[in-house]
């Protein structure tokens, strides 16, 4: 018994410790640059160009490591998002093999993918994934702008902001220095390089081209309903500040005979 | 309920159901003929916003629970269903996510209006008492709402504040298994949290109309903090309040609505969009911000029994308030002391409540010690003894007095 | 409305009139907060993208069916033998409680898709019975034609048949 309250001490000592320090070690990481979303502000929206694109970046470059596990292909083609024709989406959930079943026979069978179905992980579960990858498991996209603070800025600047270690900071192998990684090093290489593809568009793929797509397309991807949600806010504001107005002069006029 | 009733049944129905279930005379005596005082300043709005945010959690969570799983395979996914398939369901979600957080604003406004006027005084006290179970219920029914969508946060907040009950001597360990349903925060966990975040908010509802009932017997304290003395000191509940309350509460949702469309996940933890993984803690474990105060007072103590006796103590030292505070004046209008006092008090929970989010070592935690023994000196020391040595200015004869001749203006 | 009793209104002042428009006002506010209250409850994104399925008809031979599962319910697919679309088409339509021919109930004269639920009270018939060797629903003794119209018995409709199009030679989508 006195063993086990002893261990619960220390755990919980661990524990709040733990809680504390890495504040600090997340101290030393250097504070992304605001970037000029098209996405910020009340009236933000997607530039749909750029989410195409991003889209093209995500799946060239990005989708053999991480998955887009909350993402179906439908979504490409939803208001608000790359809108895509639904044939497009079609056509490129067609590219995705996905396994279904049982057939009448009791097998699984694998079959093209189709719209309702979601974007492919690129490992069959997270312990692959380690193996792939050093051991460091690739984090799903669908939500990264919304689970690390500082959001698409933060996911910019770790793109675009590897160098080399400064003088001093030993790297082991299978780690690369990168300023804005918290404790500021990273198990991924910089994965963007100039040209690395070849966008239908014909925009240039420089780093910072591609790195603001694809952070736009994980925006998108983390927060599908957002022009939704501040179409909706607009109007909810104007409502509300009318509607306070007009509560504002009932009220003067049901108060005055009680000044 | 202080006088006759007004309630005159206007029909044969309403006559009808007047001799058999009075409940409209009820509803008529306490909300529209229900005598106020007429001099309430815009503090006491927030009864009204109160209880609209308690009604707008519970709508809001009987519809997110009719497509949430609770269940550790499925929490998050089935949250990320409601945000991104389910109709409306992101506004649904943010309105009741940030919603939480406005229910403590309000709260906390409410309960520092009291402060000040002395609402807590004879002889309101129950009044004050069953408010503070509503509010204690209320950090109950937010700590596990927040366990629900199985993000980091929700994992290791959980595993944080159900290890404090292992703090307690002899059975602190078998309390937290019995808590947890296993060995650590798990399904079996998850589940009784979802059933009792459901249960709590109408046990709150339940006390909310005890805490109105409490208020409606001496009825409402009041800027001056005198006594209601007769008909010229108020006016009925409806339609000077209702509008009035109606006013401050549009006021409200205008910052509410910001919130929700704007700025949904600012007042949240980007580490809750990580599904919840019991094998790597997040580097920084805070609170919701409206549990902040107590848990830098946890953390001012080195030991871990010390810390989680002071943590709730300083929140039920807040039944003794009624006794603690001996002037025989309410409002803090005529006890320019303790204004003082009261400014210094506020800035201390600020001060705790910034350094809740900070790491406790170094500066902080010396701080949040002198912010802890400050806390309590506030409630244990200084409102008892300012009660004795204070020399309150001149209270007004009447409510009437205090409005008419001096301030034209009664809302200020 | 007469005039001679009608009492002299008063001219609505600036007051009414301010307490109309707020009324009115909070009214529209209830009433677009409501809307997505109920529509919460309507089928959301991800399962009406389930909401149509395509059917592979090849490997299903003259008087041979299946049964495949449609928004959540069974739809029966069956390829009928001449003698069964002759049967359907010589019924008239003085025999039909719900009359309907059968040309109107097929896209391909071959091919009979309908959803199998008892237009009685919901059961899901038996293929190939009954007195007119159609379909029978064993609940509460409805019969069948080879057109899936009813003949006999408490349904008083005809099988419903989903929209439907062929999308190849042996290809269905169905919804």
């Amino acid at each position: 018994m006195k063993n086990l309250t002893l261990k619960t001490l220390a755990a919980s000592a661990v524990l709040v410790a733990g809680l504390l320090s890495p504040a600090h070690a997340a101290g030393d990481a250097k504070h992304p640059e605001a970037m000029d979303w098209s996405f910020n502000g009340p009236t933000g929206t997607f530039d749909r160009n750029a989410l195409r694109r991003g889209f093209q970046v995500y799946k060239e470059v990005c989708a053999s490591c991480h998955g887009l596990s909350q993402v179906s292909f439908r979504n490409l083609s939803q208001d608000g998002g790359p809108e895509f024709s639904e044939a497009e989406v079609k056509a490129i959930a067609a590219e995705y093999t996905v396994e279904d079943g049982p057939d009448s026979y009791g097998d699984m069978f694998e079959r093209p993918a189709l719209p309702k179905d979601r974007f492919v992980e690129p490992y069959p579960n997270e312990n692959a994934g380690r193996a792939a990858n050093g051991g460091a498991y690739p984090p799903d996209l669908s939500l990264i702008t919304k689970a690390r603070s500082g959001g698409a800025d933060y996911i910019h600047a770790l793109l675009t902001g590897y160098s080399e270690a400064p003088e001093g900071v030993e790297m082991r192998p299978g780690l690369y220095y990168n300023p804005y990684m918290p404790g500021g090093k990273i198990a991924m290489p910089s994965p963007l390089l100039e040209d690395i593809i070849e966008y239908g568009d014909g925009t240039p793929a420089t780093i910072e081209q591609m790195s603001s797509d694809v952070v736009q397309f994980l925006t998108w991807a983390a927060e599908p309903e957002l022009e939704a949600r501040k179409r909706t806010g607009i109007m909810v504001l104007i409502y509300l500040t009318i509607f306070a107005g007009l509560m504002y002069f009932s009220m003067r006029k049901i108060w005055a005979d009680q000044h | 309920m202080s006088g006759e009733s007004t309630y005159n049944p206007s029909n044969g129905v309403s006559k009808w159901l007047d001799s058999r279930l009075p409940i409209l005379r009820l509803a008529h005596d306490s909300f529209v003929d229900y005598p106020t005082p007429k001099n309430l300043n815009y503090w006491w709005t927030f009864g009204g916003i109160l209880s609209f945010c308690l009604v707008t959690q519970i709508i809001t969570g009987i519809i997110l629970a009719m497509h949430y799983t609770p269940h550790v395979d499925f929490a998050f996914n089935s949250v990320e269903h409601i945000m991104r398939d389910v109709n409306y369901g992101w506004m649904l979600r943010y309105i009741h996510a940030n919603g939480a957080s406005m229910f403590f604003i309000a709260v906390y406004i409410h309960m520092f209006r009291g402060m000040y006027y002395g609402s807590y005084k004879a002889p309101r006290e129950v009044l004050w008492i069953l408010g503070v179970i509503i509010y204690i219920l209320m950090m109950a029914a937010a700590f596990m709402g927040y366990v629900l969508p199985w993000g980091q946060m929700s994992l290791w907040g959980a595993t944080v504040i159900t290890n404090l009950f292992g703090a307690i001597p002899l059975v602190g360990e078998n309390i937290a298994i019995w808590l947890w349903g296993g060995f650590s925060v798990d399904n079996p966990t998850l589940n009784r949290f979802f059933s009792l975040h459901y249960l709590i908010p109408f046990l709150i509802a339940g006390v909310v109309v005890l805490h109105i009932w409490a208020l409606h017997v001496p009825g409402n304290n009041n800027p001056v903090g005198i006594s209601v003395k007769g008909k010229q000191d108020t006016v009925p509940f409806h339609p000077y309040y209702t509008v009035k309350d109606g006013f401050a509460l549009t006021l409200f949702l205008i910052l509410f609505s910001y919130f929700i469309f704007f700025a949904p996940n600012v007042l949240g933890h980007a580490d809750n969009y990580i599904p919840a993984n019991p094998l790597v803690t997040p580097a920084h474990i805070v609170p919701e911000w409206y549990l902040l105060p107590f848990y830098a007072i946890l953390r001012a103590v080195p030991d871990k029994l010390g810390g989680v006796v002071l943590m709730f103590g300083a929140i039920f030292v807040m039944f003794l308030l009624p006794w603690l505070d001996t002037s025989k004046v309410r409002s803090a209008r005529y006890r320019p002391l303790f204004r003082q006092f009261y400014v210094l008090f506020i800035l201390d929970c600020l001060l705790l409540g910034y350094l809740g989010a900070q790491p406790a070592e170094g500066v902080y935690i010396v701080l949040a010690r002198v912010g802890t023994v400050y806390y309590f000196a506030h409630f244990l020391l200084i409102l008892p003894i300012l009660g004795l040595v204070e020399k309150p200015k001149e209270v007004p004869e009447s409510i009437s007095e205090s409005v008419l001749p001096a301030a034209p203006q009664a809302a200020e | 409305m007469t005039d001679a009793h009608t009492p002299v209104t008063e001219e609505p002042n600036r007051r009414d009139f301010l307490y109309l428009a707020t009324g009115a006002f909070a009214a529209i506010g209830a009433a677009n907060i409501v809307w997505p209250l109920i529509d919460q409850m309507n089928p959301d994104a991800s399962v009406k993208a389930l909401s149509s399925i395509e059917v592979d008809l090849s490997a299903i031979e003259s008087g041979q069916s299946i049964t495949v599962t449609w928004r959540g319910k069974p739809v029966f697919i069956r390829r009928r033998t001449q003698a069964e679309v002759g049967d359907a088409r010589e019924v008239s339509f003085a025999d039909l409680p719900d009359p309907e021919s059968d040309a109107d109930r097929v896209v391909k004269d071959e091919w009979l898709i309908m959803v199998g639920i008892c237009t009685h009270l919901g059961c899901v018939p038996l293929g190939q019975a009954g007195d007119f060797n159609g379909w029978f629903c064993p609940c509460h003794g409805s019969h069948y034609d080879t057109s899936g119209r009813i003949r006999k018995g408490p349904a008083p409709k005809n099988l419903e048949i989903p929209p439907y199009d062929f999308v190849g030679d042996t290809r269905i989508k169905i919804g």
